[in-house]
């Protein structure tokens, strides 16, 4: 068995197992721990304070005015490279044959994007994730709170990201090693996810919704 | 309270390290709901949070960053109760909280944090900081690690219904106010709709604010009388994050209530009285309360939308208004001062920070009481100070008494010509009898 094999064969059916598994009892072990009950008068009905966590879900994407100035900068780097990501793995041509082989659907309708904007699309994605890390380098609260989790999880996306760009462009050796290490870092990406931040992809709405939910009921700000 | 002649600051209980650490773990553990695992697994350590803390932006020292406040709190869940807790302990990945780290984050916990919340505004996960905060102060007031200032008085309070012992008891200042301001006092009445409670403070030190009030509940007719065994609305055991005590100091008010059959506790201008009994009471004694709780400019508001206050209209001078976190930021008693001030066409000009987003006065939390913070708490209030000055309104005002105390002391620091005035002082000033 090839490097190649390994990585698109069992590594990935292995890494597979783990993210779900994994993702699984990270959501299920907060569940465990049990909601408490509330006593306190309601300023809100529930209704209005269903409204209000479903806001939150979507108003926290957008920082509020008071902070903008503050926050702009940041959250501008952030949802670059968030986005980008995004538009690579889902809208990248090799990658929706990825998804559609592994999920075993046809899926004529997924569109993608030539192949020169995802590789623009790819450099500036690397140039954003280069500038985040600088400041999680340099921004002093930034600094004080990073740790391994913080680390280790770009460590893996920039291995993922640039042999994926090196594949792309047929750079830097042999083209089915450079493929088996960008699968191997995906694979890495998959199996580091439910022991890491990464959870934030799956706790970013329920996390949003409860809190501005329980804003709501008091009537608070959120 | 600020006072000139309080100078300790120190740890509430001399334990044991290894008794420290074993309290603030089964305080901890106590804690962990799905609620406090959701906010804690959510953050991905953008340290955003800091861009709202007053603290933070007042020192740009990174070691104000509120999730970092939390950190004890967090590392303990991650050790003992999240969702790879036996490996973390098996590998040693996560440490123990040790007696040591708990006491270098006695400062983050309570001199360097009000509670104002502002923190949790702004998380772009909608992480509810300010809780997590809240019950890492809890872990530090059970391993006897809450400043003695707060908890001395949360002990006291507990015990008499003080937090300190008053130069006389409060129910002969509060029937001196009634004597000096010509209105009768309803004190220990048998039975009333209303239990009635007042600041330590503003006996002390603000009387007019007092006999505001009770001048509006008696122009309204109101049934209502203070009670001498529940007179205080401070709850010392909140801000000295002891449930214990602060349970005690809760079951008294509702004892009193219940005596009284008041139907209405109404809380006066104090922010965290208002949280500590709209909001924690019914938690804290794991009931709901056989009474509604409002706050004075909200039951006042009330009262105005049922045409029973009618107010007259102030001069044209011009006015800014302090949001107290607890009130409005987390309280959610956000548009009833503004009623109040538009009833009486008070020309308002906003700060930049207002209603929800407000800056903290910088006393709240017990941060008043604390006389090592006071240093700090000054850095955070000359930025509040400028943007009021920024508003260039002729007068302040706010609706909170520990916000005037925390104002009245900065102002004095700084020379600052302004003094804090109290909106319901404004509203009894122009009740149209």
């Amino acid at each position: 068995m090839t490097l190649l094999e390994f990585s698109r064969g069992p590594m990935l059916h292995a890494a597979l197992v783990i993210f779900v598994f994994g993702v699984l009892w990270r959501l299920t072990t907060v569940l465990l721990l049990g909601w408490r009950k509330h006593y306190s008068e309601a300023r809100n009905p529930t209704a209005r304070a269903v409204t209000g966590g479903l806001i939150a879900v979507g108003n926290r994407s957008w920082p509020h005015p008071e902070f903008i100035g503050r926050t702009a900068f940041g959250e501008a780097v952030g949802y670059g490279y968030h986005i980008g990501l995004f538009a690579i793995v889902l809208l990248g041509a090799p990658h929706v044959v990825f998804w559609k082989n592994l999920f075993g659907i046809n899926a004529s309708w997924w569109y993608t994007l030539p192949s020169g904007i995802i590789s623009v699309i790819s450099i500036v994605t690397i140039f954003l994730m280069l500038i985040a890390t600088i400041r999680r380098m340099r921004h002093p609260p930034l600094r004080r709170i990073s740790n391994f989790d913080d680390w280790f999880s770009l460590v893996i996306l920039y291995v993922l990201m640039i042999s994926g760009v090196m594949a792309v462009f047929g750079i830097g050796g042999r083209y089915e090693i450079i493929l088996a290490i960008h699968i191997i870092s995906f694979n890495a990406l998959l199996i580091w996810f439910p022991f890491s931040k990464l959870m934030h992809a799956f706790y970013i709405f329920p996390s949003r919704f409860i809190n501005g939910y329980m804003h709501e009921k008091k009537g608070a700000a959120s | 309270m600020t006072t000139a002649t309080q100078t300790f600051s120190g740890n509430a209980a001399q334990l044991a390290p290894s008794e420290r650490e074993e309290q603030a773990m089964a305080s901890f553990a106590q804690q962990f709901g799905a609620l406090a695992a959701l906010n804690l697994e959510s953050c991905i350590h953008c340290g955003m949070c800091a861009d709202a803390c007053h603290f933070y932006i007042a020192t740009e020292d990174p070691k104000y960053t509120p999730i970092l406040k939390a950190e004890p709190f967090k590392q303990a869940y991650r050790r003992e109760s999240g969702a790879f807790a036996p490996f973390f302990k098996l590998f040693g990945l996560k440490k123990k909280v040790t007696a040591d780290q708990l006491e270098d984050w006695q400062e983050l916990l309570f001199d360097s944090c009000t509670q104002c919340g502002r923190c949790s505004l702004i998380c772009p996960m909608g992480i509810e900081v300010a809780d997590l905060i809240e019950a890492g102060r809890r872990g530090m007031a059970e391993a006897g690690l809450a400043p003695r200032e707060l908890m001395d008085r949360a002990r006291h309070q507990a015990e008499t219904g003080a937090p300190e012992a008053p130069s006389r008891p409060y129910v002969e200042i509060l029937a001196d106010i009634g004597r000096d301001h010509g209105i009768e006092i309803p004190i220990d009445k048998p039975k009333a709709d209303i239990l009635v409670l007042a600041p330590r403070s503003d006996l002390e030190q603000s009387p007019a604010a007092v006999a505001a009030m009770i001048k509006v509940l008696s122009a309204l007719k109101a049934n209502y009388s203070f009670r001498s065994d529940a007179l205080v609305a401070e709850n010392y055991g909140y801000y000295a994050a002891s449930r214990g005590l602060q349970r005690k100091i809760t079951r008294r008010v509702v004892d009193a209530a219940k005596k009284l059959g008041a139907s209405l506790v109404l809380v006066p201008e104090c922010g965290h009285a208002y949280t500590a009994l709209r909001w924690q009471a019914a938690e804290i004694i794991g009931e709901p309360l056989p009474f509604k709780v409002r706050h004075i400019t909200e039951y006042l508001a009330g009262q105005l939308a049922d045409g029973k206050l009618k107010l007259g209209q102030v001069d044209g001078s011009s006015y800014t208004f302090h949001d107290p976190c607890q009130l409005v930021r987390k309280g959610g008693v956000m548009d009833a001062p503004r009623a109040l001030m538009d009833a009486m066409g008070v020309n308002l000009k906003e700060l930049e920070n207002k209603k929800g987003f407000s800056f903290c006065c910088g006393g709240g939390g017990g941060v008043n009481d604390i006389e090592r913070a006071r240093p700090l708490r000054y850095r955070a209030q000359e930025m509040k100070l400028r943007e009021i000055d920024a508003t260039g309104a002729e007068h302040f005002m706010t609706s909170c008494s520990d916000c005037r105390i925390a104002f009245n002391d900065a102002a004095e620091h700084f020379n600052w010509n302004k003094r804090p005035e109290s909106l319901v002082e404004l509203v009894a000033a122009n009740i149209k009898e």
